[in-house]
């Protein structure tokens, strides 16, 4: 491959180098309005009245409408594609403004004005009043027998699901050793840069237009059409630059009342801008989990029988549903495929709350299972006194293993993984060092490993759609469905295009935002599928136009087309340059009698997923007293298949693994017990800041996955997944202290530390 | 309440009323149209909004318009010409320091005060400097790796004689 697999430099660096690149509140709009949000100042009640007269009566205001204005009928929110078995669509169970308010900050009303300071003042001069309900904020509370439904008719559960590989009674049998474990993670947010954003109006062909800050336009786009309950087809999505999403732009979480704002205004411009403290608490978040393990282990060190219970909180929405918590439980599967013999029994349910809403979150509940699976696993090997690492590489999965839902694992690298991880962090050499460690200050060793998924195949259509246009200069513009977010899909794109049809990287532009007026369709950015599911119909359409090239090229030239290649933006025949691809474009664009502009409009839909692996390795300091961890070095190693382009590889799993230490130490959505989200800024919240980030590393184990574009696989997501469970391991390697809860505070280990005996009470005061 | 003020902005003067509550940012994005400046969290948390006033980065948005009287403002659209770069936006890139893209501009105006003070600074150093600029997608450590050779590249095409354009 001679595009493939180099460090080109991202196709839309320079416009955000130089500030050019326009996010959705940086495009000019004519008579623009501003839409402030009245939200619900109570966890769990009703609306009993609602007085909006005085925000009405305010110089400047031009709209105040409520949930009695709004469709009565309720929609799903969640980026997932349409499903045409009824059982399978995503829960519909909110509406756009809401009487019935399930957590602090629900929508009830909203106010439009010519500016947003006039539209905030007119949110201050609403008042209402409530009738309130029990607060209910954990699964025990949400479940217990005659809690109050937060959503009528479902006992608070939002899903359930189970896998049954074996059956645990019997398979146990073979098992010597017994083992139990609780494991807990708390709420977490995306914290993208930008915050959600969006504005609407009805354009000239009277389509509501919505131009946000999404992953998914292409889904959003039915969303809104659902929610206003017009034909999807009168919906226009525009996404332009989108300042990260992580998730949390995955669901649609604004762009239906910015819809609504507009229709209601006879099509005038509006603009809905969350602030920093609305996104935190009024988007999405990442699940809260309580997961108990249960596993016997033989006396040769292999998982005869596991048993793994998630309780998912999902807060007051349905959001992504029970699918988040299935993909937890699906996990501890992916990862240690169970061998012959051995059982598997898992189930979940994912429980309403009044809490901000969870959805989808870089790693979609794996980070919660590695957390919870790789730490007890650690907690197995020591009590067993095993060799941690010989004990995984016992038990992961091998090639040719098939998932619960069918798939195949055709490529597999975790072991090498696992073992180049345990080279670069010298482990052999270091756990030497650090044994039989005392004192206050202490080193420690920990390693995690993780399987993910690429896309959503069996569980939900993957097809995607790819068009290219040839130039009269033989440049070519490429357009996909596919969501440029930061990861660096549109480069890849470029890179793909151009190895196939055989041409420098600089021949490919890639455009990067979609419009669905004009975009070839696509689902969108998550489930770290773009550069399969996308990356499939971008080949099939590269492909298209090197055959049409050629044969252009043989019926103008005179040549045969079995001996014409196209390698480097030139004709070749028998290894001559017989004319440059920019002639021949020119040719077809101009010659009288010939002329035929060669483009390709293509789709692809994908019938396989590819299981990307790896391992997170760190070694690190604990100051006992303090209850302060200092990172000394940390790696993540990946098979993500064949790298397609190493530097925007290696920033993807930089950004994960900050992500992922941020998950083990520092995050946390404090909730209060009326349901009030205390931290909602990022400074309270416990963002790391630059000189809270280790340096990261990041290394790779290429392997080639048949099913896959270019032998590639996911990388977006799984480098977030198993940096917390590294890290706990580490802490419990230097103190013998097992963490089992996250984020691990320093008060944590000054309470662990203390009741350890490793801090006196003396030394503690 | 309107104040008028004075200030030259990316080495252009501009007078214009402003309303006394409005942040320098509301004036930057808003009054002047250079949205290449970004609003995150709009209380001094996120430094989206850096811009440089008098050669010192500051977040805009909790420096009153008003304070802006008399002073030399720079933001990220007065650091390249055309296609020129300049020295820290090339390292950024080259670096692969940009993701999203949305801290960028704020990251290489802090960046740029760093280049043109004349100061060696360490790893260390550039990471306690750069605290103020938060990222969610890079973990930072392309950005060190730029704001590194930021400093190199800025010192090997000056040295003591430092042009003050990086």
């Amino acid at each position: 491959m001679s595009v493939i697999g180099k460090s080109y430099k991202r196709q839309d660096g320079f416009a955000k180098v130089t500030g050019r690149a326009r996010y959705v509140d940086d495009i000019p709009v004519n008579g623009l309005l501003h839409a402030k949000v009245f939200r619900s100042p109570i966890a769990n009640g009703r609306v009993l009245s609602i007085d909006t007269a005085a925000a009405k009566a305010l110089p400047g205001v031009v709209g105040v409408f409520t949930y009695e204005d709004a469709p009565t009928h309720s929609f799903p929110t969640a980026g997932h594609p349409w499903s045409l078995d009824v059982h399978h669509q995503d829960i519909a169970d909110r509406r756009i403004l809401n009487d019935r308010v399930r957590y602090v900050g629900d929508e009830i009303a909203v106010v439009i004005a010519k500016d947003e300071y006039t539209a905030e003042r007119g949110v201050d001069l609403i008042t209402a009043e409530y009738e309130e309900y029990p607060v209910l904020l954990t699964p025990e509370a949400a479940l217990a027998d005659g809690a109050a439904e937060i959503h009528a008719g479902t006992k608070n559960v939002v899903g359930s699901f189970a896998i049954n590989i074996g059956e645990f009674a019997e398979a146990d049998k073979q098992s010597k050793h017994h083992f139990q474990a609780k494991f807990t993670v708390p709420v977490v947010q995306h914290c993208a840069m930008e915050n959600h954003s969006a504005y609407a109006y009805i354009d000239e062909n009277s389509k509501i237009t919505v131009v946000s800050s999404t992953q998914i336009p292409y889904i959003t786009r039915r969303i809104v059409g659902q929610a206003l309950g017009i034909a999807w087809g009168k919906v226009r999505l525009i996404k332009p630059f989108v300042g990260g999403g992580f998730g949390s732009k995955q669901d649609s979480v604004l762009e239906a009342l910015v819809a609504f704002c507009t229709q209601k205004l006879c099509g005038r411009p509006v603009r809905l801008q969350f602030t920093r403290e609305e996104t935190f608490v009024s988007t999405r978040t990442r699940h809260a989990m309580n997961m108990y393990l249960e596993t016997g282990v033989t006396d040769d060190g292999i998982l005869a029988a596991r048993k793994f219970d998630v309780h998912a909180l999902n807060g007051a929405y349905a959001s992504h549903g029970q699918s988040i918590c299935s993909k937890t439980m699906t996990t501890y599967a992916m990862l240690y495929g169970p061998k012959t013999g051995c059982a598997y029994n898992a189930k979940g349910t994912t429980v309403y709350t009044n809490m901000p809403v969870a959805g989808a979150m870089r790693g979609y509940g794996a980070p919660q299972a590695v957390f919870a699976v790789e730490s007890h696993m650690e907690d197995i090997a020591r009590e067993l006194q095993l060799d941690p690492i010989e004990f995984r590489l016992k038990n992961i999965t091998e090639l040719g293993w098939v998932s619960p839902t069918g798939i195949k694992v055709r490529s597999i690298g975790l072991k090498e993984c696992i073992l180049k991880g345990r080279e670069l962090i010298k482990w052999d050499e270091r756990k030497a060092q650090y044994a039989n460690q005392s004192g206050n200050i202490r080193r420690g060793l920990g390693m995690a490993a993780f399987a993910y998924a690429t896309g959503v195949f069996p569980i939900s259509v993957e097809v995607e759609a790819a068009r290219i246009m040839m130039n009269d200069d033989g440049s070519m513009q490429l357009q996909i469905g596919a969501t440029e977010i930061g990861q660096g899909s549109d480069t890849a794109f470029a890179q793909m295009a151009a190895e196939t049809i055989g041409v420098p990287f600089e021949y490919i532009y890639v455009v990067s935002h979609q419009d669905t007026d004009v975009t070839p369709l696509g689902l969108g950015s998550y489930a770290s599928r773009q550069s399969y599911s996308t990356g499939l119909a971008v080949r099939k359409a590269a492909e298209e136009i090197r055959a049409k090239v050629i044969k252009y090229a043989a019926a103008n030239w005179n040549l045969q087309e079995g001996e014409v290649d196209v390698v480097d933006g030139w004709i070749m025949s028998n290894g001559k340059q017989i004319v440059s691809l920019a002639e021949l474009a020119l040719h077809s664009h101009c010659n009288n009698k010939t002329a035929a502009p060669i483009s390709a409009d293509v789709s692809h839909n994908p019938d396989g997923n590819p299981t990307a692996y790896g391992a997170t390795f760190v070694d690190l300091e604990v100051d006992i007293a303090l209850g302060k961890v200092t990172i000394k070095d940390i790696i993540n190693i990946h098979d993500s298949g064949k790298i397609l382009n190493p530097q925007l590889a290696e920033g993807q799993v930089h950004g994960g693994m900050s992500m992922g230490i941020g998950y083990a130490l520092y995050e946390q959505l404090l909730i209060d017990a009326k349901g009030h989200v205390l931290n909602e800024n990022l400074l309270d919240y416990k963002l790391m800041t630059f000189p809270d980030t280790p340096d990261l590393k990041a290394s790779f184990v290429e392997t080639y996955d048949p099913a896959a574009p270019y032998g590639n696989k996911s990388l977006g997501e799984p480098p977030t997944v198993s940096p917390a469970a590294a890290i706990r391991n580490a802490i419990l390697d230097a103190t013998n202290v097992a963490f089992n809860s996250l984020p691990i505070t320093p008060q944590k280990m000054i309470e662990g530390f203390t009741a350890a005996g490793l801090i006196t009470p003396k030394e503690a005061n | 309440m309107e104040q008028k003020i004075t200030f030259t902005i990316n080495g252009e003067e501009k007078s214009l009323y402003v309303d006394i509550r409005e942040s320098l940012l509301e004036v930057v994005r808003d009054r002047l149209e250079l949205t290449g400046t970004k609003h995150g969290c709009g209380v001094g948390e996120c430094g989206a909004c850096t811009v440089l006033i008098n050669g010192e980065a500051f977040d805009s948005c909790i420096y009153m318009a008003v304070w802006a009287d008399g002073k030399d403002i720079r933001t990220i659209e007065g650091e390249s010409c055309g296609e020129k770069l300049s020295v820290v936006q090339t390292a950024f890139l080259e670096e692969g320091a940009v993701q999203c893209g949305f801290c960028t501009p704020g990251f290489i105006m802090t960046t740029t005060a760093l280049t043109e003070s004349g100061r060696e600074f360490s790893r260390d150093d550039i990471k306690r400097e750069l605290a103020g600029n938060m990222c969610r997608c890079t973990g930072y450590q392309n950005i060190a790796n730029a704001a590194e050779k930021a400093l190199q590249t800025a010192k090997e095409c000056c040295g003591e004689n430092c042009c003050g354009k990086h």
